[in-house]
C-alpha cells in the first residue's frame, strides 16, 4: 500500500475495543433498571445495574486513558498536536455543551408552563425553603469560576503550580457546593413527590448538581493531568473544554437561582 | 500523522466491532437499517391484514395498538434515521475530501449503542402488559403508569434514550467532520448538496434531540418516581409533554426527510449531466426548512386548546414552509430541464421522490390550517399525510440513493432490470396503499383502531392489496443487491458522469482511507461545470 497517509495531516486513531465495552455497559444498566423498577426479586435487577454501570464507568475511563496516553505521546509543545485534531476537540465541546443547554431548555421550559399554568406558586401546600444557602451556593459557583480561570491565567503564563492549585481549589468548591444542596435536600420540608414543586425544584436543581458532579470529576481529572506534567501554555485542549463545562454549569445555577429561588 | 494500522486486517466480527472507518460503519447504519426497516415493514403488514376487513380477524385490539407504536418507532428510530446517518457517514467525508469522520471511535460508539438500544425496544413486544400502545407519540395520561403500568413502556423510553444519545453524539460528529474536515479550497459554498443536508440535519438533531431526551426522561420520573410532570392531580399538565415532544418530533420530519433532499439534489444533478439549478437558493432553502421547522411544533396540537392568535401564529408559519420547499422542488425540475437525462434506476424514484413527495407536502399545507385540522385531526388523512412524507419521501430518496451510490461501494452496479420491475411495482403499489386513504380520512375514519364502520371496508382492502404488493415488492431490493454484489456489471469508478468527489477521486469501492492523494479543491464552485467534459457516464 502507497504511503498515502504522510501526504496530510489528518489525524485517524487506531480502532479500540472501550466504545464498544462502553455500549456493552450502558445497555446493560438500562436492561437492569427495567428489572430494577418491573422485577421480583429486585436483586437481579440492582446486579445487572451495578455490573452494567461499573462496565460503563470503566471503558469510559480506558478510552480517556487511551486518549490521553496518545496525547502524552505526541506531547503538549509548541506545534505538536495537529491544528485539526485541536480544532475537532474544541469544536466537539462547544457543540456537546450546545446540547446539554437544549437538555436543560426542556427542562426550564417545564418549569415555566407549569408555573404559568399554576394560579398560585409556590402552591398553598409548600413551605419553601430560606434562601440563605442558595445565595451561599451563589458565591461558591461563581467563586470557582474566578478560580478556574486563574487557574488558566497561570497556566498561561506558565506558573504551573499556581495552576494546579486553583484546579484543585475549583473542584474543591464544586463538592463543597454538592454538600450543601445535600444539606439543602434534607432539610426541605417536601419531596420530589409533592405535586409540581417538588417535581420541578428536585428534578431542575437535581440535574444541575449531576452536571456539577460530572464537571469536579473532570477537574479532578484535570488536576492528576496537571501533577503529572500534562499540557504547556500552547496545548491544552482538555484544560479548556473541562473549564467551558464548568462555567455552563455555572451559568445553569444562575438561572436557577434567579428563576427558582428568587423571582 | 495518522497512526492507523495499515497492514489490511481480517474482517472479523472483532474487526467490525472495534471500527473506526467510516465506511464501514457506514455500510454497518445501512445494514442494520434495511434489517429494521423489513421488521417494521411485517408490522405494517400485520396492521394492514388486520384493516383489510372491518372486525376483528388476527390480532386483538391491544396488539394492534402495539403494532402501530412500533412500526412507527422502529421506522423513524431504526430504519429512517439509521439508514440516512449511514449514507452521510460513507458519503460526507469521501465528498468533502477527508479521509474519515471528525471522531472515529464516537462514531464506533453512535453505532453500537444501537443494537442495545433495538433490543430494549425489540424486547418491550415480549414483556407482561406488551411493549408502548399509545403510539410512537407516547402522549400520557395514555402511558402513565395508571394506563400503562407494564415494563414496556419504560423499555420504550429507555431504548428512545440510548437511541438519542446516539443521535447527538453523531451531529456533533457530522458538524464538527464538515465544518473541520473539508479538502484544502473547499469553503462551506463550494461543498455538493448532500453534505450541506447533512450539516443542517445534524444541527437539528443536536438542538433537537436533548428536548426529546428531557421528554421522556420526566414521563420516566413520571410514571417511576412520583413527579407530577404531566399528573393534574399533582398541578401538572399533560399538554405540557405534548409541546415538549413536538419540539423535538416536528423537526424530526425534517432529520428524515433534509437529508434525502440533499441526496435527491445531487442524483437529479448527476443523471441530468447538469449542476444543481440555483445552488445557493438550495442551500438557503434548507437553511429555512431548519429554522421555521423549529418554530411550528404547536401544528400538531390545534385541538388541545390553544389561544386563537397563537394557532394563527403557529398557522401561518407552517404555511410558510411550503414557500423554501417549493424553491426545492422548482429547483428540481429546473435542474433536468434541457440536462441529457439518463433514466436509471437512481433517476427513476428521484423523479418518483420529486412527484409523490410534492403530494406529501401539499396535504401538509392543508392540515397546517386550523380550521381544516380540526376536521382531519386523527383521522387516515394524517396517515396518508405522513406516509408520503416518509414512505414515497424518504424511502424513496433511498432507494434513489442505494441505487446511485452501490456502484460506488461495491464496485458493481445494481440490476437495472430488477431496479426497473422494483421501481415500478414500488411506485403504482404504495399510491394504491396511501392515496385512497386521504379519502378514508375525509370520510371521518379514525387512526390507530383495529375495527371500523363497514362504509370504509372497500377502500381499506384496496389499501392492504396496495400494502402487501408494496411489501412483496421490497424484496426485489434486497434480491437485486445480493445477486449484483457477486454477479452485477462492474462499475468502474464513474459510471454516471459524475462531477463531485466520490466519482471523481477514488476508485469503486473507494480506498481505505478514501483518496490515494487527498484532494484539493481548486474550483469557484461547488459544481464546476468545466468538469463534465471530463468525466463521460460509462454506461
Ligand atoms: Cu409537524
Amino acid at each position: 500500500m502507497s504511503a498515502h497517509h504522510h501526504d496530510h495531516e489528518f489525524y485517524i486513531p487506531t480502532g479500540s475495543i472501550w466504545p464498544p465495552v462502553s455500549c456493552l455497559g450502558a445497555g446493560l444498566a438500562a436492561l437492569g433498571f427495567i428489572a430494577h423498577l418491573h422485577m421480583q426479586p429486585a436483586l437481579i435487577g440492582n446486579l445487572a445495574m451495578g455490573v452494567g454501570g461499573l462496565i460503563l464507568i470503566m471503558a469510559v475511563f480506558q478510552w480517556f486513558f487511551t486518549l490521553v496516553n496518545e496525547a502524552r505521546h505526541r506531547g503538549f509543545g509548541a506545534g505538536m498536536v495537529p491544528l485539526v485534531l485541536d480544532l475537532a476537540n474544541r469544536y466537539g465541546m462547544i457543540f456537546f455543551i450546545v446540547s446539554e443547554v437544549m437538555f436543560f431548555a426542556a427542562f426550564f421550559s417545564a418549569y415555566f408552563f407549569l408555573r404559568m399554568h399554576n394560579p398560585e406558586w409556590p402552591p398553598a401546600n409548600i413551605k419553601t425553603l430560606p434562601i440563605d444557602l442558595p445565595v451561599i451556593n451563589t458565591l461558591l459557583l461563581l467563586t470557582s469560576g474566578a478560580t478556574i480561570t486563574m487557574a488558566h491565567h497561570s497556566l498561561l503564563t506558565n506558573h504551573r503550580a499556581n495552576a494546579t492549585l486553583f484546579t484543585f481549589l475549583t473542584w474543591q468548591l464544586g463538592i463543597i457546593f454538592l454538600f450543601c444542596q445535600g444539606f439543602e435536600y434534607h432539610h426541605a420540608a417536601y419531596t420530589i413527590s409533592s405535586g409540581v414543586y417538588g417535581t420541578v425544584f428536585f428534578m431542575l436543581t437535581g440535574f444541575h448538581g449531576f452536571h456539577v458532579l460530572l464537571g469536579s470529576l473532570m477537574l479532578m481529572f484535570l488536576h492528576w493531568r496537571l501533577t503529572k506534567g500534562d499540557f504547556t501554555r500552547h496545548n491544552h485542549f482538555y484544560f479548556e473544554g473541562a473549564a467551558w463545562y464548568w462555567h455552563f454549569v455555572d451559568v445553569v445555577w444562575i438561572g436557577l437561582f434567579l428563576f427558582i429561588y428568587v423571582l | 500523522m495518522a497512526t492507523a494500522a495499515h497492514a489490511t486486517p481480517r474482517k472479523g466480527f472483532m474487526y467490525y466491532l472495534t471500527t473506526v472507518n467510516h465506511k464501514d460503519i457506514g455500510r454497518m447504519y445501512m445494514m442494520s437499517s434495511l434489517i429494521f426497516f423489513f421488521l417494521a415493514g411485517c408490522m405494517a403488514l400485520v396492521i394492514r391484514a388486520e384493516l383489510a376487513e372491518p372486525g376483528y380477524q388476527f390480532v386483538d385490539g391491544a396488539f394492534f395498538n402495539q403494532m402501530t407504536a412500533m412500526h412507527a418507532t422502529f421506522m423513524i428510530f431504526f430504519a429512517i434515521i439509521p439508514g440516512l446517518i449511514g449514507f452521510g457517514n460513507y458519503f460526507v467525508p469521501i465528498m468533502i475530501g477527508s479521509p474519515d469522520m471528525a471522531f472515529p471511535r464516537l462514531n464506533n460508539w453512535s453505532f453500537w449503542i444501537m443494537p442495545f438500544s433495538a433490543m430494549l425496544m425489540l424486547g418491550s413486544l415480549f414483556v407482561p402488559g406488551g411493549s408502548d400502545a399509545a403510539g410512537w407519540t407516547v402522549y400520557p395520561p395514555l402511558t402513565s403508569a395508571a394506563f400503562s403500568p407494564g415494563a414496556g413502556m419504560d423499555m420504550w423510553i429507555l431504548a428512545v434514550h440510548l437511541a438519542g444519545a446516539s443521535s447527538i453524539l453523531g451531529a456533533i460528529n457530522f458538524i464538527v467532520t464538515i465544518l473541520n474536515m473539508r479538502a484544502p479550497g473547499m469553503s462551506l459554498f463550494k461543498m455538493p448538496l448532500f453534505p450541506w443536508a447533512m450539516l443542517i440535519t445534524a444541527w437539528l438533531q443536536l438542538v433537537a434531540t436533548p428536548v426529546l431526551a428531557g421528554a421522556v426522561t420526566m414521563l420516566l420520573c413520571d410514571r417511576n418516581f412520583g413527579t407530577a410532570f404531566f399528573n393534574p392531580a399533582g398541578g401538572g399538565d399533560p399538554v405540557l409533554f405534548q409541546h415538549i415532544f413536538w419540539f423535538y418530533s416536528h423537526p424530526a420530519v425534517y432529520i428524515m426527510i433534509l437529508p434525502v433532499f440533499g441526496m435527491v439534489s445531487d442524483i437529479i444533478s448527476t443523471h441530468s449531466r447538469k449542476p444543481p439549478f440555483g445552488y445557493h437558493s438550495m442551500v438557503w432553502a434548507l437553511v429555512a426548512i431548519a429554522v421555521l421547522g423549529q418554530m411550528v411544533w404547536a401544528h400538531h396540537m390545534y385541538s388541545v386548546g390553544m389561544s386563537i392568535p397563537a394557532q394563527m401564529g403557529f398557522m401561518i408559519m407552517t404555511m410558510f414552509i411550503a414557500v423554501p420547499t417549493g424553491i426545492k422542488v422548482f429547483n428540481w425540475m429546473a435542474t433536468m430541464w434541457g440536462g441529457s437525462i439518463a433514466f436509471t434506476t437512481a433517476m427513476k424514484f428521484a423523479i418518483g421522490f420529486v412527484i409523490l413527495f410534492t403530494i406529501g407536502g401539499l396535504s401538509g399545507v392543508v392540515l397546517a390550517s386550523a380550521p381544516v385540522d380540526y376536521m382531519m385531526q386523527d383521522t387516515y388523512y394524517v396517515v396518508a399525510h405522513i406516509h408520503y412524507v416518509f414512505v414515497t419521501g424518504s424511502y424513496f430518496g433511498i432507494m434513489a440513493a442505494i441505487y446511485h451510490w452501490f456502484p460506488k461501494m461495491s464496485g458493481r452496479l445494481l440490476s437495472e432490470r430488477i431496479g426497473r420491475w422494483h421501481f415500478w411495482l414500488s411506485f403504482i403499489s404504495v399510491n394504491i396503499t396511501f392515496f385512497p386513504m386521504h379519502f378514508l380520512g375525509m370520510m371521518g375514519m379514525p387512526r390507530r383502531i383495529a375495527d371500523y364502520n363497514p362504509v370504509y371496508a372497500d377502500l381499506n382492502m384496496l389499501c392492504s392489496v396496495g400494502a402487501f404488493i408494496f411489501g412483496t415488492t421490497q424484496l426485489l431490493l434486497v434480491i437485486n443487491i445480493l445477486y449484483s454484489r457477486k454477479y452485477g456489471k462492474k462499475a468502474g469508478a464513474n459510471p454516471w458522469g459524475g462531477i463531485t468527489l466520490e466519482w471523481t477521486n477514488t476508485s469503486s469501492p473507494p480506498h481505505e482511507h478514501n483518496f490515494e492523494k487527498l484532494p484539493v479543491w481548486n474550483h469557484d464552485e461547488a459544481y464546476p461545470v468545466e468538469l463534465y467534459a471530463k468525466t463521460k457516464p460509462t454506461v
